[in-house]
């Protein structure tokens, strides 16, 4: 049952009436808003053709945006695998039959998702600046790494929580039916539990990876050369930050929009390979910077 | 155990005025981004195509951009090449500039919290609500909206930690709040940067835990019996 639905019935004569009124002044009122931050920008000259195609032109993209976004993703990329990794390592743990493991690995998940991820990364910036300093890692690469881990600790304490509903909201049937051909409860989480879990998740993990994607960015405040970096840089040097800024959002709304319409797929698709249920929850992990 | 007292006594007084800046940043872009949340949730499900489609572009666009580039087109763009400011005061008028960016990304999530809200109230409450001659803004007002709202009640706990944690990012808006001083406590003493660490994050947990707590206390109270 759909929102809409709940809230208006099919409309008739008097009612579409209505709705087309609104729908009129609505339109209207866009369009005045629209031409109100026009004005404005025109006003302060930054609808000036030169700025933003000094923004756009193939300088921009193959010096600035293009290495930008190589950075971007390759933490990104790195940064889910890695988060993945400890996801199912401290999802695990925290299914495991033995309280204290369960309870420490609680811990560790809940405080990683509690500390903001730009703490962490700040923090580890200085760590691996002190390695640097070293020289057990090339000092240029801190910031980096340091995104790369800060990603790393949030996104896995959040797929691990994934792991573990995913695991506990599978229909008892499944761990029963486990039980009764004589598997063990490790062998039945490992074989039959946790499987279907990671199918039932890859919806949520892939809505995860939009949000991992997004932190990448935060990176950019403790100077790594990713995406928001660059074209802060090129915009600073032509003095049309404004247009740049407005570039990097696109390419990262363009790459959200793709992975989360990627994800609605994988949820509709997967439904029929597992027990577990494939639709991210709404309102759920996705909120982040 | 010495340094680390002398460090604690040159700064320990910076730290809980830090951590209320979070608190203030969190507070005021909370009700922002609420109160805007709600219209754009109003938007998303009134029978008007026009509103509609207002409402999923601004959900779709905002959602899908770091909020770190939200802070910077606020700081860099707006008040740094189309010279707006909002007060004359440097700090006040950065603070305000984060908790607007902050209110803007912030109302994305308050809006899909409050419509999966929506989505919790069953079909016959609309139902009756019409029949008893109710339209659209009076059914949301008295009927659907308290429900949905209550129904909400995770949802718009979750967003109120992500807010929480987000008001670290304000640093882009150079707001002197928690993450900044950490910064300057660990490059001041790097020998020690772990306890500096540890104690920001325990400050972070001990905001963000009792709001989790709150929000599940709350739900459990406030849910509607069905």
């Amino acid at each position: 049952m759909s929102a809409r639905s709940v809230l208006f019935d099919a409309p008739g004569p008097k009612a579409r009436r209505n709705v087309l009124i609104v729908n009129v002044v609505a339109l209207i009122g866009v369009a005045i808003v629209a031409w109100i931050v026009l004005g404005m920008l025109n006003e302060r000259g930054q609808l000036e053709p030169s700025r933003w195609i000094s923004a756009v032109n193939g300088n921009a993209w193959s010096n600035y945006y293009l290495p930008g976004l190589q950075f971007t993703l390759q933490s990104a990329a790195i940064a889910v695998v890695t988060s993945v990794l400890f996801g199912l390592v401290f999802g695990f743990l925290r299914l495991a039959p033995y309280a204290p493991i369960r309870a420490v690995s609680g811990v560790v998940v809940e405080f990683f998702r509690a500390v903001p991820v730009l703490l962490m990364m700040v923090f580890f910036y200085q760590v691996f600046a002190m390695l640097g300093r070293a020289g057990v890692i090339p000092s240029a690469d801190g910031p980096y790494f340091a995104v790369i881990v800060g990603l790393t600790l949030y996104n896995g304490a959040v797929i691990a929580e994934l792991v573990r509903s995913g695991v506990k909201s599978l229909p008892k049937g499944q761990r029963e039916a486990a039980a009764a051909i004589g598997m063990t409860p490790n062998q039945s989480l490992r074989l039959v539990e946790v499987p279907q879990a990671l199918v039932a998740m890859l919806p949520s993990l892939l809505s995860q990876f939009v949000v991992i994607l997004k932190d990448s960015a935060l990176g950019y405040l403790i100077g790594f050369y990713e995406l928001l970096q660059y074209a802060r840089q090129l915009g600073s040097g032509q003095g049309n930050i404004l247009q740049t800024l407005v570039v990097a959002a696109v390419v990262f709304i363009v790459i959200n929009v793709l992975l989360t319409w990627l994800a609605t797929l994988l949820s509709t698709k997967l439904s029929s390979k597992t027990a577990g249920r494939t639709k991210p929850r709404a309102g759920s992990s996705a909120v982040k910077v | 155990m010495e340094s680390l007292t002398t460090l604690f006594e040159q700064y320990g007084s910076q730290i809980p005025v830090a951590f209320w800046m979070n608190i203030k940043l969190t507070v005021l872009a909370a009700i922002g981004s609420f109160v805007l949340g709600v219209v754009l949730a109003l938007f998303r499900i009134s029978p008007v195509a026009s509103l509609r489609a207002v409402g999923t572009a601004y959900v779709h666009l905002v959602r899908n951009t770091p909020l770190t580039i939200i802070m910077l087109i606020g700081v860099l763009a707006v008040w740094g090449q189309l010279k707006i400011t909002f007060a004359d005061d440097f700090t006040l008028n950065f603070f305000i500039f984060a908790v607007i960016s902050l209110s803007l990304y912030h109302a994305a999530f308050m809006c899909e919290a409050i419509r999966s809200g929506v989505n919790t109230v069953p079909q016959g409450q609309a139902e009756a609500a019409r029949a008893i001659g109710l339209g659209f803004l009076p059914a949301a007002r008295l009927v659907i909206l308290p429900q949905a709202l209550r129904g909400a009640i995770t949802p718009i706990g979750n967003t109120l930690i992500a807010l929480t944690k987000n008001t670290t990012v304000a640093a882009a808006a150079s707001v002197a709040e928690a993450s900044v001083l950490m910064k300057t406590m660990i490059e001041f003493r790097p020998d020690v940067m772990v306890a500096i660490f540890m104690t920001f994050a325990v400050g972070f947990c001990l905001i963000v835990i009792p709001i989790g707590l709150l929000t599940t206390w709350a739900s459990d109270r406030l849910a509607v019996a069905r």
